[in-house]
C-alpha cells in the first residue's frame, strides 16, 4: 500500500465535496476498526462493497497454479476484508460515472490513479463504469479523496444499491433523440445516491436512460427502471415526459422490462422513481438473493398491482424540492461546441487508415458540421498515457468532455468535421486509432477467470483471440457479418451481457476424458438494437479452444444463405436453433489429453484448466461414466424445448424443460448410487435430502440457488406457460443442468493443497 | 542543503525501474505467460506472486503482467518501447541509494531470469544500459524542478556507483502530469548480468 496514503486527506480537504470527503473519512475509519477486529467481518464487506469495493479471485488466499493449490500467504496473515476475503488480497475498485460523462481533468486523474494504485490500465465497464484491478484496500481512501477532487464519487458503485444510472451515450448529439436525456440520467443519479430509501435493498437495483426507442444505446430493456424520452401535447404545449419500464434485469435468467406508464411527465420523473424505491426496499427479497431484484417482485406481485402500490406510495410521498428544483438546469443545459463547424474535406494526404476507421467510428452529429469519434477500447482497456491524451484530444479537438459507453468505449463529441483526419492522426499516435466500433471485432467481455470470483471461463482471453482473427479478416468482410455483436460473459451471470448480442457466449465447464475442461455455451438470437428487444437462448456447449471455428462456421453460414435483408435474427429463426446446433454438432467433441492438451488449458493462460480452483481431477483415464451420458441427454431435451417453443409450442416447451431438470436430479441420484423414486415428488425429495439439505449442490458463489429453480419449477408443474414463462423456464432448466455439471465436476475433483 | 539532506527531504517510494530489450522485434510477448506462471510455480525469489494478467490486447501498454504483492514485474510496451519493468509497491525503507540498489537488483534479476528462459533464450536480451526510473506516488514525489534539484544528487551518486563516473547520461523525462521519471543511458550496451554483478560494488 502507498506511503502516501496518510497525506492526502489534507491534501485535498478544500478541493473535496464536503459530503464525500467525509465518506472517505468514514472509510478510512471502518478500515481501522476491521483491522483492529472491531468490525464484523459481514458488516464490512458490505460497507466496502457500497464504496465499491469488491474482491477479486484468488482473494481467499487459495490460487491453483497449474500444478496443485497454494495457499498465497499475505503478510497480514488470516485478517479479512469480508467473508473467506483476505486483507492483503488485492481487490477491484468500481468508480461510479452517472451516464458516462466525464470531463479532461477527471480523465487525467483516472490516469493518475490507475498508475499509482492499480496496474496501469483502467477498465470501462458495461455499465459505463470504470474499474481498477489489483488495488490495495488501504488505499482506497487516498484513491476516492483524488476522485472526490475532481466531483467523482465510488459511493454505491456495488452492493445493494441504486448502481451507476446510464444513458445514452449520444444523448444531445444524437440525430433519433426525442430529447437530451442527460440532465434527466444526472439529477435521478444524484438524487437517489446515498438517499434513505434506497438503502434497505435486497438487491441491486440499475436504471437507464435512453433517447429513443430504435437504437441500443441504452439498453432500456434490460434495467430494473428503463426510461425512454417521449414528449406529448398536453393543454396545447409539448410536454417532455418518459417510457417507463419496470422489472427489466439480465442476471442468470434474464427478463424483459415491462411498460409501466405510457408517459411520465419529466416533473414526476424522480417522485415515481422514489417511490418505485421504496416500494422494492418494501416488498422485495430479502432473505434469498436469487430472487431479490425487481424483476421477481414484478412477477411475484403482477405489473398492476405494483402499479398500484407504487402509486399509492407515490402519493404519501413527503415533497421534496428536490423533484423539480433541477429542471431549471434542464433548460439551461445546453452541451456546446469549442470550435466552429466545418465540413470534411477528404484530400489525398489523409492519414492511413482514415477512411476505414472513418466508416466505422464516426458518427455525424445532429448538428451539422460536428462530429462524434468513437475510441474504440480493446476489451475496455486504456493506459493511463492514453488517458491523458485523450485529455488533450478532447480539450484540443472537442469541447473537452468525454463519455463511456455500455459497448465499453469513450467518444469523444463534438469534433469538428474538418478536424477528423487531424484527430486521427494523434490518435493512431496513441495507440487509440482502433477501428471497427460497433461491429463484430468491438467484442463486449466481462472480467471472467481474469480477475472475477465467479469466473468459469476465460471470456476476455476469448474476447481477445477473437478480436485477433476477426480483425485479420475484417477488411475483406461483408457487412452482414461485420455488423454482428458478440459479447461474452465467464459465466452465466451474464456481465458481459451475452443475452442480447448477435453471438452470445458464457463460461461453462464439461469433465471430459477425466478432465474439467474450459467450455461456452453458445448462445444465439439476441436482439441487441431496439434497446435489448429480445434475448437468445443457448444451443449448446463448445470447448473454448472451439469457439473460433463456432463463430466462423455461424457467420459463414448466414454469409451464404442469408436472404435479402435478412437480419441474423431472422436467419438463426428461419434455419431453426436445431439446424445451428446440428452445424456446430462436431466442434463438441473434446480430443484426448495427450492428442491435444491445449484443449485442457484456458485461452491467454498456462496453467491446466480447473473449476473453483480446486484442482485437476484425478481420474485421468476413466472411461465416461454414465452420468455424464445422462446429463448430455437432458440438455438435449432443453435444447428441444427450445426448438418446441420457436415453434409455438409454449406449454410442450415449458413440460420438457421442467422434465429435463427432473432427469438431471435422477441422474446425480443414480451416480450417487441414492434409489431413485418413481414419483416427481419423491425424486425432489430425494435430491432435495441429498443435494439440497447436505449442500452437496452447492457451490462457494450461488450455494443452492439453482436448486431452487428445480423445486420452483416442481411446484408450478401444472401451471400454464406463455411464450415468455416457457423462455424463462428453459433459461432455467439449462442453468440447472449446468449446475448439475459442476456439482458432479467440483465433487470428483480432489483438492490438492501443498 | 547537503545531498544528504536533500535526499532525506524527499521520500522516494515506490521505485520503478524498467529495463529496455535490445532487439524487440524477435520477442513474442505471449511468451511471458508460461513464463510468469512458471515463476509463480517455482516460488521464484523471496516475494508472494500472486497471478499472470495479459494485456497484450492494449496497444503500448503493461504487456504482459506478473502481479505480486511486494511488486509487480511486467514485461512491458509503455511507450512502444520493450522492457522489463519493475514496479515496487510495497514501502521501502533506508536512504534512496538503498531503495534504488533494492530495485535495480529486482528488475536485474528478473532480466537475467527472463533471458535464461527457454522461451526467450537467444532472443531477449535486455540493455541495462538503457533504462528508466519513475517514482509512482506523485504526493511523495511530485514530477517538479525542485524534486529533479532535491534528488538529482543522490541519483548521480547511485549512478556513479553503478556505471562509473561520467559513463551515463542521466536526464528528466516525461512531461509536468507524468510521474517523476528519469532516463539512464550508457553509450555502449551493458548486458544484465554484468550490471547486476556490479551491484554488488555499489
Amino acid at each position: 500500500m502507498k506511503a502516501s496514503n496518510h497525506l492526502w486527506r489534507d491534501r485535498l480537504l478544500e478541493r473535496m465535496p464536503p459530503q464525500w470527503a467525509k465518506e472517505a473519512d468514514i472509510y478510512e475509519n471502518e478500515i481501522a476498526l476491521r483491522k483492529q477486529g472491531k468490525i464484523d467481518e459481514k458488516v464490512f464487506a458490505e460497507t466496502r462493497l457500497r464504496r465499491g469495493s469488491y474482491g477479486q479471485r484468488y482473494d481467499n488466499g487459495q490460487r491453483h497454479d497449474g500444478r496443485a493449490s497454494r495457499k498465497l500467504e499475505y503478510p497480514s496473515g488470516s485478517l479479512t476484508k469480508g467473508p473467506s476475503t483476505l486483507w492483503d488480497a488485492p481487490g477491484m475498485q468500481r468508480i461510479k460515472i452517472p451516464f458516462g460523462g466525464l470531463n479532461a481533468e477527471q480523465l487525467e486523474t483516472m490516469a493518475e490513479l490507475a498508475e499509482e494504485y492499480s496496474d496501469g490500465i483502467a477498465h470501462v465497464t458495461t455499465r459505463q463504469d470504470f474499474q481498477l484491478h489489483f488495488v490495495h484496500i488501504e488505499d482506497v481512501p487516498s484513491l476516492q479523496r483524488r476522485l472526490a477532487a475532481v466531483n467523482i464519487t465510488t459511493r454505491e458503485a456495488c452492493g445493494n444499491t441504486v448502481r451507476n444510472v446510464t444513458a445514452c451515450p449520444y444523448a444531445g448529439i444524437c440525430r433519433d433523440q426525442t430529447f437530451d436525456v442527460t440532465p434527466y440520467a444526472k439529477a435521478t443519479a444524484y438524487f437517489l445516491l446515498g438517499h434513505p430509501d434506497t438503502q434497505n435493498f435486497g438487491r441491486k437495483f440499475k436504471i437507464a436512460f435512453s433517447g429513443c426507442r430504435d437504437n441500443a444505446c441504452a439498453l432500456t430493456r434490460i434495467h430494473d427502471i428503463g426510461l425512454i424520452a417521449v414528449t406529448r401535447e398536453i393543454d396545447g404545449r409539448m410536454r417532455r415526459g418518459f417510457e417507463m419500464y419496470v422489472g427489466g434485469g439480465l442476471g442468470t435468467v434474464p427478463y424483459q422490462a415491462k411498460l409501466f406508464e405510457e408517459f411520465v411527465p419529466e416533473e414526476e420523473l424522480l417522485p415515481l422513481c422514489q417511490a418505485i424505491c421504496r416500494v422494492f426496499a418494501r416488498l422485495g427479497e430479502k432473505k434469498n438473493r436469487n430472487t431479490a431484484r425487481l424483476k421477481f417482485l414484478v412477477v411475484k406481485l403482477g405489473m398492476d398491482e405494483l402499479k398500484r402500490l407504487v402509486m399509492e406510495e407515490r402519493a404519501i410521498l413527503p415533497h421534496d424540492e428536490r423533484w423539480t428544483d433541477y429542471l431549471q438546469d434542464v433548460e439551461r443545459y445546453d452541451d456546446k461546441p469549442v470550435k466552429p463547424p466545418s465540413l470534411l474535406q477528404i484530400t489525398p494526404a489523409a492519414p492511413e487508415g482514415f477512411m476505414a476507421w472513418r466508416q466505422t467510428n464516426v458518427y455525424a452529429q445532429r448538428q451539422s458540421g460536428y462530429a462524434t469519434v468513437t475510441v474504440a477500447l480493446p476489451l475496455g482497456d486504456i493506459t493511463a498515457t492514453q488517458l491523458r491524451k485523450l485529455a488533450d484530444l478532447g480539450r484540443k479537438y472537442g469541447n473537452g468532455t468525454f463519455r463511456s459507453t455500455v459497448e465499453q468505449n469513450i467518444i469523444l463529441r463534438w469534433v469538428s468535421e474538418a478536424d477528423l483526419p487531424a484527430l486521427f492522426a494523434e490518435l493512431k499516435e496513441a495507440g487509440l486509432d482502433e477501428g471497427g466500433a460497433g461491429t463484430i471485432v468491438d467484442i463486449s467481455a466481462c472480467p471472467g477467470t481474469d480477475t472475477c470470483k465467479l469466473g468459469i471461463s476465460s471470456s476476455r482471453g476469448l474476447a481477445g483471440e477473437l478480436r485477433t482473427r476477426l480483425s485479420e479478416q475484417s477488411a475483406a468482410m461483408d457487412e452482414a457479418v461485420r455488423n454482428l455483436h458478440i459479447k461474452i460473459s465467464g459465466c452465466f451471470n451474464s456481465c458481459g451481457q451475452h443475452h442480447i448480442a448477435d453471438l452470445g457466449f458464457y463460461g461453462v465447464s464439461r469433465h471430459k476424458n477425466g478432465y474439467t475442461v474450459p467450455h461456452f455455451q453458445v448462445v444465439l438470437g439476441g436482439q441487441w438494437t431496439e434497446n435489448a428487444g429480445s434475448y437468445g437462448l443457448a444451443i449448446g456447449a463448445v470447448p473454448s479452444k472451439r469457439i473460433p471455428e463456432a463463430v466462423n462456421r455461424i457467420t459463414g453460414r448466414y454469409l451464404a444463405e442469408r436472404q435479402k435483408g435478412e437480419s441474423f435474427q431472422a436467419f438463426v429463426r428461419r434455419i431453426g436453433k436445431g439446424e445451428c446446433r446440428k452445424m456446430l454438432d462436431d466442434l463438441t467433441a473434446v480430443p484426448q489429453h495427450d492428442a491435444e492438451p491445449s484443449f485442457y488449458v484456458d485461452w491467454a493462460d498456462a496453467r491446466e484448466y480447473t473449476i473453483g480452483d480446486m484442482g485437476t481431477g484425478e481420474c485421468a483415464g476413466e472411461v465416461v461414466s454414465p452420468i455424464e451420458f445422462a446429463l448430455a441427454a437432458c440438455e438435449r431435451e432443453v435444447f428441444e424445448a427450445q426448438l418446441l417453443l420457436d415453434r409455438g409450442d409454449a406449454e410442450t416447451a415449458a413440460r420438457q424443460a421442467y422434465q429435463s431438470m427432473q432427469k438431471s436430479a435422477m441422474a446425480l441420484l443414480e451416480w450417487k448410487n441414492i434409489p431413485v423414486p418413481h414419483t416427481a415428488d419423491g425424486v425432489v425429495e430425494q435430491f432435495r435430502a441429498h443435494f439440497y439439505d447436505t449442500q452437496l449442490f452447492f457451490d462457494p458463489f450461488t450455494g443452492g440457488k439453482f436448486a431452487h429453480y428445480y423445486f420452483a419449477a416442481h411446484q408450478h408443474a401444472g401451471d400454464r406457460h406463455d411464450a415468455e414463462t416457457a423462455h424463462r423456464l428453459i433459461e432455467e432448466a439449462q442453468l440447472f443442468i449446468e449446475a448439475c455439471h459442476s456439482c458432479y465436476g467440483r465433487v470428483i475433483a480432489q483438492p490438492a493443497t501443498v | 542543503m547537503t545531498p544528504q539532506m536533500m535526499d532525506q527531504a524527499v521520500n522516494v517510494q515506490h521505485l520503478n525501474v524498467k529495463i529496455f530489450a535490445r532487439e524487440p522485434a524477435a520477442v513474442d510477448l505471449g511468451d511471458a505467460i508460461p513464463v510468469f506462471h512458471r515463476w509463480i510455480q517455482e516460488g521464484a525469489g523471496e516475494e508472494l506472486l500472486i497471478d499472470v494478467a495479459d494485456y497484450r490486447h492494449v496497444p503500448a501498454g503493461p504487456g504482459v503482467l506478473l502481479v505480486g504483492h511486494e511488486a509487480n514485474y511486467s514485461l512491458d510496451v509503455s511507450f512502444r518501447k520493450l522492457g522489463l519493468l519493475y514496479n515496487r509497491k510495497a514501502a521501502h525503507e533506508g536512504s534512496t541509494q538503498d531503495k534504488l540498489l533494492e530495485a535495480f537488483y529486482s528488475a536485474l534479476e528478473a532480466c537475467r531470469r527472463l533471458e535464461q528462459e527457454p522461451e526467450f533464450r537467444g532472443k531477449l536480451l535486455f540493455n541495462a544500459g538503457d533504462c528508466e526510473v519513475i517514482v509512482n506516488d506523485r504526493l511523495l514525489v511530485p514530477n517538479t524542478d525542485s524534486t529533479w534539484q532535491a534528488l538529482q544528487p543522490a541519483f548521480a551518486s547511485f549512478c556513479d556507483g553503478l556505471y562509473g563516473r561520467g559513463g551515463y547520461t542521466l536526464d528528466r523525462l516525461g512531461e509536468p502530469r507524468e510521474r517523476f521519471r528519469l532516463g539512464i543511458r550508457t553509450a555502449r550496451p551493458i548486458e544484465a548480468r554484468v550490471l547486476l554483478e556490479a551491484l554488488d560494488g555499489v
